[in-house]
This record gives structure tokens, sequence and C-alpha cells, in this order.
């Protein structure tokens, strides 16, 4: 059992030395670093919410902090990382079920993902 | 271990058998976020910047709650799953992998029953 435990191989990374790096394995890795980077805001919506429970002392200091330079960065950021993380699962959704998997149409909905959440976020800013 | 052999030593690290229901429950969560993320988007974020009372009377509200509650919920129970593909990828080490594990599993249940708690405390 102990050789149960010994560790194992990965997956080569291989994007860099041995593949070019392709419009549909960025969208794609892109997808991975924005739903993890996401925890950064998740913490920080919470954090606030847990103010707002607290009191309005509390509330005041992280509401400072949330709407600082730094706080108002990180919102525009974890919003253009959602509607990013929305898009390309959406995409990994539509292949899941057997749809758009030839590289052409893979291609188009990489881009339509670059455009989609830029034009989201923008759209997010302007009304919310 | 020298003396067994080499089928032996292969036996037992297959798949872990899990990564059909891991995929499927990613789905699922995938897609109730597709639904969740606009509402959540469009109730919670102009609270941000408003004044305590505001604040205090906007999730005392049943839908704004019900939609950060859920939206806190499905998104760090994703988050979990999610991230948990991520340290299966990059950590080779057995006792980090698991460590890491752990302390996802910690920091996604510990950011999911403190959005709960709070929004729990502000709907009452």
């Amino acid at each position: 059992m102990a050789d149960m435990n010994r560790d194992r191989p990965l997956s080569p990374f291989m994007i860099g030395p041995y593949y070019r790096p392709q419009m549909t394995s960025m969208t794609s890795i892109i997808n991975r670093i924005t739903g993890s980077g996401l925890a950064v805001g998740a913490l920080l919506v919470v954090w606030w919410l847990v103010a707002a429970a607290s009191g309005p002392d509390y509330f005041a200091s992280i509401d400072w902090l949330i709407t600082s330079f730094i706080g108002d960065l990180v919102m525009f950021l974890s919003v253009w990382a959602l509607w990013w993380h929305t898009l390309g699962g959406i995409r990994h959704l539509i292949w899941d079920a057997g749809y758009c998997l030839d590289v052409e149409t893979s291609e188009k909905l990489g881009y339509c993902i670059i455009g989609g959440s830029i034009l989201l976020t923008l759209l997010t800013v302007i009304i919310v | 271990m020298a003396f067994l052999t080499d089928r032996k030593r292969a036996e037992g690290m297959g798949s872990a058998k899990s990564g059909t229901e891991h995929h499927w429950h990613m789905q699922i969560s995938s897609y109730a976020l597709v639904i969740l993320t606009p509402l959540f988007l469009l109730t919670f974020g102009p609270q941000l910047g408003n004044d305590y009372e505001t604040v205090i009377a906007h999730f005392a509200r049943p839908w704004p709650a019900i939609i950060c509650g859920l939206m806190v919920v499905v998104g760090m129970w994703h988050f979990r799953q999610g991230f948990q593909a991520v340290i299966d990828d990059y950590v080779s080490t057995m006792m980090t992998r698991k460590l890491c594990i752990i302390a996802l599993a910690c920091f996604s249940y510990g950011v999911m029953a403190a959005g709960v708690f709070a929004l729990v405390k502000l709907a009452l």
C-alpha cells in the first residue's frame, strides 16, 4: 500500500517548450486563471457581507477598502474575470454537448469570449 | 519493493474512478452559475458603495438575499471542484497535493459558511 502513496508522474506542461501558444489553448488557460483568481473577488465580497452583518463601524472600514482605488481595481478585474469565466464556461458546456469542436469554430468562439467579456464588463460597470 | 512484479506495482495506480462524477457535478454547477451570475451582478453590484442602512435594507429583502446566498454556495462549491483540478494538474508531491486539497476545502467551505452566516444575520 505504501507504493500507492508515492509521487505520481504529472502530465507534461505543453505550452511553451513543446507547443506554440495558440488561440484555443490561450483562451482555455485564461479560463483557468480567471476561475482561480475569482477566489480573491469572492473573499472580498463575503468579507464585505460579514462586515455589513457585524455593524456600522466594521462595515465602514471594509466599505472604505472595497471602494478604494485598489478595491475598485480588484472589483473591476473580478467582474471581467467573472464574465470571461462565464463565457469560457459556456464554450466548455457547448463542447461537452458535442458541438463546435472543430478548430475554426472553436477559434471563432474564442474571439467571442475576448470581445464579449470586455463588452459585458463595460456594460456591467455602466449599468450597475 | 524490488520483489514485486511490474504488474503488481501498477495495480491500483489507474484512475480514481470518480472523474465522471466530478465532471458531471462541474456541469451542473456551471449551468446554475450561467443563470446566477447575471442575476448576482444586477442585484449585488449596485450595493457596493451604498451606505450602511441601504445595504442592510437591501439584503433583508428575499430576492437579493436568496440570489446572493445561492451565488456564494454554488460558486464556492464550483470553485472547490474546479481548483482541485488545478492542484491535481500541477502539484506532483503526494503529501503536498493532499495538504493543498484539504486547505482548499477549508477555504471554500469557510468562505461559503461566512457568506451564509452574514446573509442570514442581515435577513433576520
